[in-house]
């Protein structure tokens, strides 16, 4: 009986970069979706801040409001509230991955589980623009 | 439209290099040629040392599966000319050890996959008389998932798997969950075992690009995430109703 060597190439492992992020724009947009969370968090902060300072009295509230009005802040803010806005909107797209099949048994186009959630959103946002207005 | 166009192939020669380089060939441009036909033509004309697996020319075997600028494709089905004016890339298949060339060690691969049992697993002494008789809504539930070609696209799409080889992978999971809504099989609990471990569905962070390289159209990202809430819902009712099952 023939003795046989196994079969033991010599393989090259490769490493993946540590910038593979930015290899694709998939990727990218993927690493911004994540990171988003943490803006997401900055924002839930400061709502508590916020109401910190009006429960303190009005004048630490009109200190609160003369911090957010500093470039810093606007800018900050600004760019928190994109990251808010991706959050949100790849959230309920990502809503079709896990929701579709187990309502329904069948594959059904994403859109039908994601627009109702959009929707959900607007009305919410517009009632509480509406409040915020002094309308309602 | 240019008569030819530069290919740029990865080059790994287990014996004599260190780390993959990339040669040049130029070689026709055709309407009707593929990647995988330029490849051909390297090997038949211009040097036949170049390796790289393929079979049926016809995205069915899952043998021809590369990275071509970068993106995982099944080269038998990628158009050359839409690469025109060139140069196109064409390298193995990321996040797996590279044996030469083009060729990858897809070992990783086919254990994960035997550890989900990717066939049925009747436990009972059921012994059919006739064909197991399955209803158009039973079989939708499934046939998504059964398209997969084991061509491991997906894992090259995959940044998870390439930062941690522990993950079992969005092919090995989709076909653990094709299984698992199969009105045949009854091996649920055991592939769950496997399945539901934190390097299991856990590790799936929803990048999404397995579904988006997927050439069958399988979406192995739907079958994580649905297998995510299939893990929940099992938690919450084994935690409520610990002697639920027994």
């Amino acid at each position: 009986m023939p003795q046989y060597t196994q079969y033991q190439p010599k393989v090259y492992h490769p490493r993946m970069s540590a910038y593979w992020w930015l290899d694709h724009w998939h990727y990218l947009r993927y690493a911004l979706r994540e990171s988003s969370s943490f803006f997401v968090a900055y924002f839930a902060v400061l709502t508590l801040v916020q109401v910190a300072a009006l429960s303190a009295g009005p004048d630490h509230y009109a200190a609160f409001q003369s911090c957010l009005r500093s470039p810093f802040m606007i800018i900050l803010n600004a760019v928190a509230l994109a990251f808010l806005l991706l959050h949100a909107v790849t959230w309920f797209n990502l809503v079709p991955r896990v929701m579709v099949r187990q309502i329904t048994g069948r594959p059904l186009p994403d859109a039908i589980a994601s627009i109702p959630n959009f929707f959900v959103w607007f009305g919410a946002s517009f009632i509480v623009a509406l409040f915020i207005l002094g309308i309602i | 439209m240019a008569d030819t166009i530069i290919m740029e192939v990865a080059r790994f020669h287990p014996e004599h290099d260190t780390e993959p380089s990339y040669a040049s060939f130029e070689v026709p441009l055709r309407g009707d040629w593929m990647v995988l036909d330029a490849l051909n033509y390297i090997k038949d004309q211009l040097d036949g040392s170049l390796a790289f697996r393929w079979s049926c020319r016809m995205g069915i075997c899952g043998s021809c599966g590369m990275m071509v600028n970068n993106i995982p494709q099944l080269t038998c089905e990628t158009l050359l000319v839409n690469y025109a004016p060139g140069p196109v890339r064409v390298g193995p298949l990321a996040h797996f050890p590279i044996v030469k060339d083009l060729v990858v060690d897809l070992e990783d691969f086919l254990a994960k996959l035997q550890k989900v049992k990717p066939w049925i697993v009747r436990k009972d002494d059921f012994k059919p008389e006739r064909e197991f008789i399955q209803t158009p809504a039973q079989l939708d539930k499934f046939k998504q998932f059964s398209l997969c070609i084991n061509c491991t696209l997906c894992y090259a799409a995959c940044p998870v798997y390439g930062l941690d080889p522990n993950f079992l992978g969005p092919a090995a999971i989709a076909l653990g969950h094709r299984y698992n809504l199969d009105s045949r099989d009854q091996a649920a609990d055991d592939r769950h075992d496997v399945i539901s471990q934190h390097e299991g569905i856990w590790d799936c962070t929803v990048v999404g690009e397995c579904t988006t390289v997927c050439p069958k159209h399988v979406d192995p990202s739907l079958a994580i995430q649905q297998y995510k809430l299939t893990a929940t819902a099992d938690w919450f009712k084994s935690f409520l109703m610990p002697r639920g099952n027994k």
